[in-house]
């Protein structure tokens, strides 16, 4: 089997992402712009994806969301700066279950054809701040033990009376809509 | 080790290797012990391992996902080889 390997050294705000699969260049890239096919594998700890939106085009832009096995909905949204068939998808990416909003990173998605008819991905990733790095790349966190990192490793710029406490993180509903009034 | 034994190890003076000394301190990969007169370095690199595996629970569900998308690559691959074969009528 083709081994993920990753780059992401101490300090950095990026993250490289590599892996080869054993199919032609057109055929990955369907499966990282088609929304049919992207929701069949791209599912971190057993999720299931429901997508709302995902225009992968020039200028175009996704929302979807993802349930835990527990029934826990993760939202997550950003836009596509590039899409480039079959070789290229520039897209930002953040997740709206953080405490607070702005914690968006800017993915590069690569295809490279191989010989063979085989195809070279390469996803790089930056982020706003080292922290918010290490803290992306900690999975399995759920949104306290998320809240807890940001408010103990990190100090973030909190606009003043921003809600801080637990209870006055942004809801979504399944549909990411912000939850107001309740 | 002590630290005299450390530095004749090195080219640079007594005192910067206690600077790098104090270093590997701070972060732990070394511990110091005052014996008598003589203070005995210990390395513990242990914690190096942390370093290489912080980022491999992320590593694995990156791997867990793609394995997912070669499953479903060869789905597609062989469903297109097979197409000629395995032409499904429309429902009427």
């Amino acid at each position: 089997m083709n081994q993920t390997t990753l780059k992401a050294e101490p300090g950095k705000q990026e993250i490289f992402i590599f892996r080869e699969f054993e199919a032609p260049r057109d055929l990955v890239f369907r499966t990282l712009t088609d929304p049919v096919l992207l929701a069949q594998w791209m599912n971190p700890f057993n999720m299931t994806s429901e997508i709302h939106r995902y225009d992968a085009i020039n200028g175009g832009a996704y929302h979807y969301t993802q349930t835990d096995p527990k029934g826990g909905k993760h939202v997550y949204s950003g836009a596509f700066h590039e899409v480039t068939a079959p070789e290229r998808i520039i897209r930002t990416f953040e997740y709206l279950n953080l405490p607070e909003r702005g914690h968006v990173h800017l993915d590069t998605f690569r295809l490279e054809a191989l010989p063979g008819n085989r195809t070279r991905l390469t996803v790089h990733s930056v982020y706003p701040s080292v922290s918010d790095r290490d803290t992306a790349t900690r999975p399995g966190m759920n949104t306290r033990s998320l809240k807890t990192t940001l408010a103990g490793s990190c100090p973030l710029p909190t606009a003043p009376g921003a809600p801080t406490s637990t209870s006055s993180f942004p809801k979504h509903d399944e549909t990411g809509q912000r939850l107001t009034g309740r | 080790m002590n630290l005299n034994a450390i530095a004749e190890n090195f080219s640079v003076s007594r005192p910067a290797i206690s600077q790098h000394i104090k270093v590997l301190t701070e972060c732990g990969l070394v511990i110091i012990r005052q014996q008598g007169r003589e203070r005995y370095c210990e390395a513990k690199l242990g914690q190096l391992g942390q370093v290489a595996s912080w980022i491999e629970p992320y590593r694995k569900e990156w791997e867990h996902q793609f394995s997912a998308l070669d499953h479903l690559l060869d789905q597609l691959q062989s469903k297109s080889k097979s197409k000629p074969k395995t032409k499904k009528r429309k429902r009427p």
